[in-house]
């Protein structure tokens, strides 16, 4: 039993908490915020040339790394800096099911940095049901026709290319009979919208689309599917996870220098108190990230991914609401750190199933 | 990073568990499971069986007669122990003031106290609360004076757990009124069969009679009995303090807690169906044990720490809030689980008499403990002083 991060591990930490907190400044956020992708493409272009997408691969598919304390380690350090690049999506979903299937070309030019993807997988119907696909795919000659929905579709508006699940057989909710299709974003007709918390996203139209390619087995994503998701929750918790820590730094600074009636308002035994039920949370957040890093390859992933992205929904939700309380009419202002942090640590819940959805699965999955 | 267990620690294990199978009298497992508290003899029994292996010390160094593990082989023989259901080593002792004599005491102190803790010739208690000294520790008032080769001891403790069966007492005494408060206490080991001494009773809300008033009138202590120097009693209360928090998170019990909370679930009949079933009682059980899943880990961080050699700090603060107020909430779920079966006040639950038990078996104990257990957040500095110290030393508020 070992909780100290690998010599590897820590020189990617370090690099990469340097390289964020030198490059992203507030500047760099603004302009992701007014760019129609999201991002800024030079911080993308200095996080492949580091490494930092390589290391959510193993070496198998290209990368040197891919375990789950990779994922933890990268995506922390992306939560701490308040990060909005596009890696889940590029990186651990797109570039996941791209390994899965064997896509070496492609993958390789994500590793590097050239290749944008985005997963179109949510429907409006779906929420967060994974197996719940009504987008259907017909097969036309030598190609595919796709018509449906698809929701809400992370980076869809920066994607080179669109990898959109699609059902080919079985009814609405089978696990069975999912497929994917590679799809050259060009072909695609979408609706695309800025992010609350950063990032862009996109309503995409599938109205009889003939465009894409099938990838892996005809009706047997599924597994691939549940697979990219699990390790993008893990992302997203780690995430999550730098995010609070920011936050709590920002807050805690703040209950030492605001004064009120004569002394630091964290003098106040109500406001400590309160601080230290958010800290204790912050840990508890922690060794949910670690758990589920530790157990993403197992066979309890199912139960590891919904007891932590559970525990993270509801600490986030504490540490935010609990952050700006604290700070008084500051917190209010979009001008102040916390406002971006807050956000996007809020939207956390809104991807990959929320609190409830996994309290759901979790009572599913521990009466199994 | 890594979750698992080294080979070694693997081992280690699988022997602590052989041990318990060969050597844990199931006497003592059934009465634990039926809720019902151990007595001295059931205590000294299983001390004795422990100290036969050498296993009775598991955080005295090895010079002492202890076992000199890690903490980490400290947690897996904690683990198991509660698992396998075993009484809890009594700290008083061996946890509490093994350690300060180890440290501070003298070579003839430690030489004769130190193998007589292992033996079981004494049973030590605590004096450090009194009536007007609870979370504000330093403010106690009962008074040490020395008289040529002795100390005179007037005042009254109060809380003293399991003093009832002890024959000696360690405690904190005022020996001046100079300066600030923490610098006038010096700790004072004192024979409880001593005149002047009166052991008092409190029966609490559960019916339980574990705690003890100690009352000094005059008692006369043998100044050799003075541990450390005079006045120097804070620090040395403070370094067992530190000493007390292992094992603090209580994972093992709260593990076993929820498994007995999950086969009463599996039991009970809520409107035709398992009342596990019962969404809203399933959505609670869930959130605990998705809490304690994570709590178990952030003990292992803690516990990885101090095998590293970092003393625990206020993390130990954070575990014990967290580790009560999870183990105060199976409690309260249990009590809900057995539904009308919470109301009849069983004294065989607290006093182990066998009368048949009203309602299923697993009742019976339910709502003593579940009072009982609202001590968790009090005790050993309240939740409300351990956010103190988060908020003072993590937080540096």
């Amino acid at each position: 039993m070992n909780f100290d991060l690998s010599d590897e591990s820590r020189m990617l930490q370090d690099g990469l908490r340097r390289l964020l907190s030198d490059r992203y400044d507030r500047a760099t956020r603004d302009a992701a915020r007014d760019a129609p992708t999201g991002f800024v493409p030079e911080v993308w272009a200095a996080l492949a040339e580091m490494g930092v997408i390589g290391a959510l691969f193993p070496e198998d598919a290209g990368g040197f790394g891919g375990t789950g304390f990779d994922i933890a380690v990268v995506f922390e350090e992306l939560g701490r800096a308040g990060a909005v690049d596009p890696l889940i999506d590029t990186g651990v979903l797109g570039g996941g099911l791209l390994a899965a299937f064997g896509q070496g070309d492609m993958l390789e030019g994500v590793i590097e940095g050239s290749v944008q993807l985005a997963f179109a997988h949510g429907e409006p119907g779906s929420r967060y049901d994974l197996s719940r696909v009504e987008t259907t795919a017909r097969r036309d000659g030598d190609g595919w026709v796709l018509s449906g929905r698809k929701a809400v579709v992370v980076n869809a508006p920066a994607a080179d290319h669109v990898i959109v699940s699609a059902r080919t057989s079985g009814e609405v909710a089978d696990r069975d009979g999912i497929s994917l299709f590679l799809v050259p974003a060009g072909a695609l007709d979408i609706r695309a919208y800025p992010l609350v918390g950063g990032g862009a996203a996109a309503e995409i139209a599938l109205d009889d689309l003939r465009a894409g390619e099938l990838l892996g087995p005809e009706g047997g994503a599924f597994d691939a599917i549940a697979t990219a998701s699990a390790r993008a929750t893990l992302a997203i918790c780690a995430e999550a996870l730098g995010l609070m820590e920011t936050i709590r730094g920002l807050t805690t600074d703040y209950l030492r220098t605001r004064k009120q009636f004569g002394q630091p308002i964290g003098k106040f035994q109500v406001l400590q108190h309160r601080m230290a039920d958010v800290l204790i949370e912050i840990e508890q957040a922690r060794s949910a990230v670690i758990n589920l890093a530790g157990n993403i390859d197992g066979d309890d992933r199912d139960r590891h991914v919904s007891a932590a992205k559970n525990l993270i929904g509801n600490a986030a939700r504490l540490v935010v609401e609990e952050s700006i309380q604290m700070h008084g009419g500051i917190g209010m202002t979009e001008e102040y750190d916390l406002a971006h942090l807050a956000k996007r640590l809020t939207m956390v819940d809104h991807r990959f199933g929320d609190t409830l959805h996994h309290l759901d699965r979790f009572i599913a999955l521990s009466a199994a | 990073m890594n979750l698992d267990y080294t080979d070694e620690q693997k081992a280690f294990r699988d022997e602590v568990r052989a041990f318990l199978d060969e050597k844990l009298p199931a006497r003592l497992v059934e009465k634990g499971r039926a809720g019902r508290a151990f007595d001295k003899a059931d205590h000294e029994e299983w001390h004795a069986i422990l100290n036969e292996r050498g296993w009775l010390a598991g955080n005295w160094p090895v010079e002492f007669g202890g076992t000199g593990w890690d903490a980490i082989q400290r947690h897996i023989f904690e683990d198991e122990m509660t698992r396998a259901g075993a009484p809890r080593i009594v700290p008083f002792g061996l946890a509490m003031l093994g350690p300060v004599l180890q440290k501070f005491g003298s070579k003839e102190q430690q030489d004769y106290w130190l193998p007589r803790i292992l033996a079981g010739d004494d049973w030590w208690c605590q004096g450090y609360s009194e009536p007007g000294a609870g979370s504000d520790l330093a403010s106690l008032r009962t008074e040490a004076v020395r008289e040529g080769d002795h100390y005179v001891v007037n005042g009254q403790k109060t809380w003293t757990t399991l003093g009832q069966y002890a024959n000696m007492i360690f405690c904190l005494v005022r020996t001046s009124r100079e300066g600030k408060p923490q610098e006038g206490i010096s700790f004072l080991l004192i024979d409880m069969d001593t005149p002047g001494v009166e052991v008092r009773p409190i029966v609490l809300l559960d019916g339980s009679a574990e705690v003890n008033e100690v009352w000094f009138s005059d008692v006369r202590v043998p100044v050799e009995n003075l541990v450390g120097e005079e006045n120097k009693g804070w620090t040395y209360a403070k370094y067992l303090l530190t000493h007390e928090r292992t094992n603090i998170a209580g994972v093992g019990f709260a593990n076993a807690g929820l498994a007995n909370l999950k086969r009463i679930a599996r039991a009970e009949q809520d409107g035709g169906r398992p009342l596990i079933r019962n969404p809203h009682f399933a959505a609670r059980l869930a959130r605990v044990e998705i809490d304690l899943m994570a709590m178990a880990t952030t003990n292992l961080r803690v516990v990885s720490a101090a095998a590293a050699g970092q003393a625990p700090g206020a993390e130990s603060s954070m575990l014990k809030i967290k580790g009560t107020v999870l183990r105060q909430e199976i409690n309260a779920l249990t009590r809900t689980a057995i539904g009308p079966y919470a109301m009849p006040f069983q004294s065989e639950a607290v006093e182990g008499t066998n009368e048949e038990a009203i309602g299923p078996d697993y009742a019976g104990p339910v709502t003593a403990q579940y009072l009982n257990n609202r001590k968790l957040s009090i005790y050993g500095g309240s939740n409300e002083v351990q956010r103190a110290i988060i908020a003072k030393s993590l937080l540096e508020l």
